[in-house]
This record gives structure tokens, C-alpha cells and sequence, in this order.
């Protein structure tokens, strides 16, 4: 709170109007800094719509919070049931009157109990008022709803002069009122009140759409001081009232370039092999069964391991559920669970309106300041409300998940139908990470394939990933590219089956060819040396032939020589 | 103590007003008239005790309270159409 009180003091150094702090979530905000200091505020609304609460909430902080005494005076409800109805919500309104920081006085106006005669005024209102002020130092003060003193009492020119009276006493006295008023036929309220106060009017408004309710403020009108102007819708719980800014203008958010890993190595490896930006958001998107909610619980998992918090929104099964089958692939979600790291909050959609959901969500991320949280799925929010309303809550929810540096998973069930393909579209836009799973079915069998359809600011696979679940936990296995196309499932095995035994076929082959070539140099080898033989055997013929010629002319010229010897010896 | 008193009334006023006056003198009158003996008038100025506003209350002036006979009755304004204030007593039935 200190901080509102330090906006508002500098705006008090920028001469606006000075502003007293209600202390109510997000009221604050809308305002930029609160009611307007010592003048009267007008809250209007039809019944059932928490004027009363906003308005004691008011007194009760201020007592507590900002040192401020405050004074409710009840024109409806006795201070005893007052104090029963927020006892719940964690206000002591009989130990604060006993600290005399608040203090209820309950009008009671019962039109049968008196007559009226003749000329009167409501002095005896504005002293009990005073008096009450003064007793406890009152810095605030609450009238809730002045306007049953018209059922009470029968002179209207009257009354409404007195009520002129008194809101310019209020302003007089320098106290911060609210005052309440039933909402009227056109009009903002039954008795016309906002014409007396004219500083600061806000509506609220409790609307029933389809079955599903949501309450809203606006502020109607702010003099002299910025406002927001939308309806923001509010919640009403333990804690009091909160109201959501929900639509930043700006589009300023703290961006990181810090990176988070997914939980599934394979999959941080498509992203530029460190996974998805911190405070970004991620959809991952598919038909049903595809294994979204594996994906996600991977990603709770892998942040709780970190040793950083996260919160798991459930809008489909419960957390038990959730824990149960999420151990059937391997992932334990039961240890973080109970050391308090992971927080699943488990609601169906139909529990309260869109805005509700995002108050509520909006609540308790600010309380356990998770790093991620996950949403599951998203598209089950179609069925309280339309497609543009998912959206803009969710791109209100995104802007203040990204201010916060908050990374953000959500999961959308894709069906054939347009509806749901438009709200895949809407949210794709604003998305900063796309993961898209899709059943691939083919040959008799479906398999799952996952391929990235964005993701910004980051270098990441074009490639089709068979996204395989086993017990041992997710992974993503590169997909058979063949002739025949991407293969995926007994396919992808087959088609690897197929190429094994091609090559054991291959290896045979080569071996058998190795061998004849090895038999016919064996059969060549083999008349090599045959021919070899025969040439030898010739050779030795024509040596022995002319061995013999030689011996045959040796012989011849012996017997020659033998005879010329002889022939001399004979004449000698 | 004021048991034998049948009527019990109490006159809320704020300062001396001209309404306030005027009613103290109309309410005096009427009780001459009718509950003489019977009644006992109290005057309150909430200027002077503001306190006492809540445990009757008052948030107009004047206010007239008839304590007893219950049930409690209140008579705002200045009482001066005195049909009116003897009706709301339950001084003259209706």
C-alpha cells in the first residue's frame, strides 16, 4: 500500500486532486490513487451487486491499514448482521468498534412506528453523524443506503433538500464518504442521487450471461482525475473485494533473454537447443490425446526441479488425476506437490465467468509468484464464453503474466469445428511460442507428430518431430524421410527393418561375387599351368629333336673321321 | 417512579428552534387538553446530547417519542395538525 500512498503523494506535488486510498485491490489503480479526498463518492448498483461490502471494506481498511477512523452508518442492516456477513471475510467489527476505529450506527426507518406532522428536517441525521465523527476521529465515513429514508418518509421536496444539505455538511466536515444508491429505471439511481454528488460515481454491476455471473465496477465518472474507463470485472472472496485492471495499454513489458528448458531435451533442442524464453507464452495445441498435457506437466516438472514455483490450472481433470497419470510416463508431480512448489488449482470452467476465472487466477499468481504457470486447456473456457472474450481475457492475462516474467503455458484442444479453430487462431497471434501436436494417421495406426509453428525470437527446427510417449517419459524422435514421404510409427520401424535387411542382402551379394572372382582366377590360374606343361612338353620334343639331329651329325663326322683314318693306314 | 404515569413522551430537539418551539408548545397543549394527570413530557436537545440520538432513533427534528404505552410510536415534525399526533398517540382511535 505504500506504494499507492507514494503515487498519490506525487500527485499531490503535480496539484491533482488530492485522493484518499480505499485499500481495496485494484480499486486503487483504476482510480490512481482512490476516492477523492473529503468529498462524497456515489456507489451505485442494483441489489446483491457488494455496495455494501465495497463501502465497508472501505471503512474497515482504512481503519486498519491507513490509520484512519471511519463511520458506517446503516440504513439497512443492523450492526450486529453487518458484522456476521464479514466475519467471513476476515473483518472484526466488534474488536475495531472496541478500538474505536470504526464506528456502525444503524438507522432504523420503519414508516409504520411514525407519523408525520407538519414541518421537520433531518437534523437529528446530521447530529448523530456528527457526533459519531467526532467521537472516534472519523476520517471516512459511509452511508449505505441513504436512499431508504424515502420509503421511510413521505415528504420528497423535503428530503431531497436535507440530502443537498448533507452532502454539502459531508463536504464541509472534510470527510471521504461513500454513499450507496440502488440502481434506478434509466437512471443511475432510484432517487436521483447522482445529482447531489457529482465528484465521484462508480457503478457496480452484477450480470448473468449465459448462466454464469460476473460483477463489475466502472467508474462512471472521476472530476478533475484520470480514470480508467472500462468495466473491470471484481471478485468477492476471503480477502474482501478485488478489482482487476485488466487491459494494460501499454504494450512496455520487461522482456528476458533468459531462456527456460521445456523439461524434454529433444524438444529444447528444436528450440535453438535451450528451450523457450523466460516470461514468454507458449501454446501448445493439438487434438484430443495427442499428449498436451504430458507436454505441459514435463514443463511444471522441470520448473519445480529448478527449484522455482509453479501453478497448474486445471480445467478438465483434476489434480489427483493429473498426478496419477502423469506417473504412468514417469513424471512426479506428487513431490513437488508437497513441497509446496507446484500448486494445482483445479476448476471447471463453468464455475464462474470468464472475468472471474481471470480475477481469481490474476489473485493467486500474485500470492504464490510462481515462474510458470500452466493453463489446461484453454479451450474449455469456450464454453462460458465467446471466442472474443477468451481472447481478450487471455491477452489480459498474457500482458500481466509477461509483466510480471511469469512463463506461461497454455494447452488448446483443436477440434474440426470452426469455432475452436478461430480461438486456436486468435490466441496464436499473441502468442510468442507455438508447439503444435498432431495425430498422423496412417498404415492402420496413429501416431503423434510435433513440429514448432513459431517462435519468436529464436532460431528454431522447421522439422516434423514423431513425438513418441513410452513409460520412461516423452521424447521426440526424428521422423523417417524416405521416397515414399515422412514415415512415422511401425512405419518409420519398418521402413528402418526394410533397410537393414538390404543391407545384409548387399553384404551377401558382394560376398558371392568375391568368390567366383576368386573361383576364376583359381580356373585360370589352373590353365595357366597347364598351357605352361604343354609348352613344356613341346619344347622338350623339339629340344629332343635336335638333340638327336646333333648326336646324329656328331656320330657322322666321327664315323667320317674314323674312316679317312683308316683309309690312311691302309696304304701306309 | 414514573409508573403511574400512563403516558410517557419524549420531545427530541435540536437548539431552540422555531420548529422545535412550536412543537413543544402544540405537544404541551394537546396534553393539557386530553392526558391531563396521566402523562410526563421529557425534553431532549440533541445539541446538548447528541449521544442520545441512536438509542431512540431520531434522524429528524422535531421528533416526539411515546415511550409508554408500548409499542414505541414517533411522531416527526412539528406536530400542528393535532388530529394527526393524537391518532399516532393512540390518544383518539383512528
Amino acid at each position: 500500500m505504500s506504494k499507492t500512498q507514494k503515487k498519490e503523494n506525487k500527485k499531490n506535488h503535480h496539484a491533482v486532486l488530492p485522493k484518499t486510498p480505499t485499500g481495496i485491490t485494484g480499486l486503487d489503480e483504476i482510480t490512481s490513487g482512490g476516492l477523492p479526498l473529503g468529498r462524497p463518492t456515489l456507489v451505485c448498483g442494483d441489489a446483491g451487486c457488494g455496495k455494501t461490502l465495497l463501502s465497508l471494506e472501505f471503512i474497515v481498511r482504512g481503519a486498519t491499514e491507513f490509520n484512519e477512523p471511519g463511520v458506517f452508518m446503516a440504513f439497512e442492516e443492523k450492526a450486529a448482521e453487518l458484522a456476521a456477513n464479514v466475519t467471513s471475510l476476515g473483518f472484526d467489527l466488534e474488536k475495531l468498534q472496541a478500538e474505536k476505529k470504526i464506528k456502525i450506527d444503524h438507522v432504523h426507518i420503519d414508516r409504520t412506528e411514525i407519523e408525520e406532522t407538519g414541518e421537520y428536517d433531518l437534523d437529528g441525521l446530521f447530529i448523530r453523524l456528527n457526533y459519531a465523527i467526532d467521537s472516534i476521529g472519523a476520517k471516512r465515513v459511509v452511508l449505505d443506503t441513504l436512499e431508504n429514508l424515502f420509503s421511510g418518509l413521505s415528504n420528497q421536496a423535503l428530503l431531497r433538500a436535507e440530502l443537498r444539505r448533507l452532502f454539502h455538511w459531508l463536504k464541509e466536515k472534510g470527510v471521504t464518504a461513500i454513499i450507496t444508491g440502488e440502481r434506478g429505471d434509466g437512471k443511475l439511481t432510484r432517487q436521483g442521487l447522482e445529482e447531489y454528488v457529482s465528484d465521484c460515481v462508480i457503478l457496480l454491476d452484477h450480470r448473468v450471461i449465459n448462466q454464469i455471473s460476473t460483477r463489475r465496477l466502472r467508474i462512471v465518472k472521476y472530476r478533475g482525475s484520470v480514470h480508467g474507463t472500462n468495466e473491470y470485472p471484481f471478485l468477492i472472496d476471503e480477502d474482501g473485494i478485488s478489482v482487476l485492471p485488466v487491459t494494460s495499454l501499454k504494450l512496455e513489458k520487461p522482456v528476458s533473454s533468459d531462456r527456460v528448458s521445456s523439461g524434454i531435451p529433444s524438444l529444447d533442442k528444436m528450440l535453438d537447443g535451450r528451450g523457450f524464453f523466460k516470461g514468454s507464452s507458449i501454446l501448445v495445441s493439438g487434438t484430443a490425446g495427442t499428449g498436451k498435457t504430458s507436454i505441459a506437466a514435463y514443463f511444471a516438472s522441470e520448473t519445480c526441479r529448478s527449484g522455482k514455483r509453479c501453478i497448474y490450472f486445471a480445467f478438465e481433470e483434476s489434480p489427483n488425476q493429473i498426478i496419477r497419470n502423469m506417473q504412468s510416463i514417469g513424471v512426479d508431480l506428487r513431490q513437488y506437490v508437497d513441497k509446496g512448489v507446484l500448486k494445482f488449482f483445479a476448476s471447471r470452467p463453468t464455475l464462474h465467468g470468464l472475468e472471474m476465472h481471470l480475477v481469481s487466477m490474476y489473485k493467486l499468481i500474485k500470492q504464490f509468484k510462481p515462474a510458470t504457470v500452466i493453463l489446461d486447456p484453454i479451450t474449455n473456457l469456450i464454453t462460458v464464453g465467446s471466442v472474443s472474450e477468451v481472447k481478450s481475457m487471455l491477452i489480459r492475462l498474457i500482458d500481466f503474466l509477461q509483466e510480471e516474467q511469469i512463463t506461461v503455458m497454455f494447452t488448446a484442444l483443436t477440434l474440426n469445428t470452426i469455432v475452436s479453430e478461430q480461438t486456436d487462431e486468435g490466441v496464436s497471434s499473441l502468442v510468442d511460442a507455438w508447439l503444435l501436436v498432431r495425430d498422423i494417421e496412417y498404415n492402420g495406426e496413429r501416431n503423434r507428430g510435433m513440429y514448432i509453428m513459431k517462435s519468436r525470437g529464436m532460431k528454431h527446427s522447421n522439422q516434423v518431430r514423431e513425438f513418441v510417449i513410452t513409460d520412461k517419459g516423452l521424447d521426440l524422435v526424428e521422423v523417417y524421410l524416405g521416397p515414399d514421404g515422412v514415415l512415422t510409427g511401425s512405419a518409420r520401424e519398418a521402413q528402418l527393418l526394410q533397410e537393414q535387411t538390404g543391407e545384409v542382402l548387399r553384404d551377401y551379394a558382394v560376398s558371392r561375387k568375391d568368390r567366383e572372382v576368386i573361383r576364376k582366377r583359381k580356373v585360370l590360374e589352373a590353365k595357366i599351368s597347364s598351357l605352361q606343361t604343354e609348352f613344356e612338353s613341346v619344347e622338350e620334343e623339339l629340344n629332343k629333336t635336335y638333340q638327336e639331329e646333333e648326336l646324329i651329325k656328331q656320330v657322322a663326322e666321327k664315323t667320317r673321321h674314323e674312316m679317312t683314318h683308316l683309309r690312311r693306314e691302309g696304304k701306309g | 417512579m414514573t409508573i403511574d404515569k400512563k403516558y410517557e413522551l419524549r420531545l427530541y430537539i435540536a437548539g431552540k428552534t422555531a420548529k422545535s418551539v412550536a412543537a413543544l408548545h402544540n405537544l404541551k397543549k394537546y396534553c393539557e387538553e386530553h392526558l391531563k394527570g396521566q402523562y410526563k413530557i421529557e425534553v431532549i436537545d440533541l445539541l446538548v446530547q447528541p449521544q442520545l440520538a441512536e438509542g431512540d432513533q431520531i434522524f429528524a427534528i422535531p421528533t416526539l417519542v411515546r415511550k409508554v404505552p408500548e409499542p414505541i410510536r414517533k411522531i416527526i415534525g412539528d406536530l400542528s395538525n393535532e388530529e394527526k399526533v393524537l391518532v399516532g398517540l393512540n390518544i383518539r382511535p383512528a
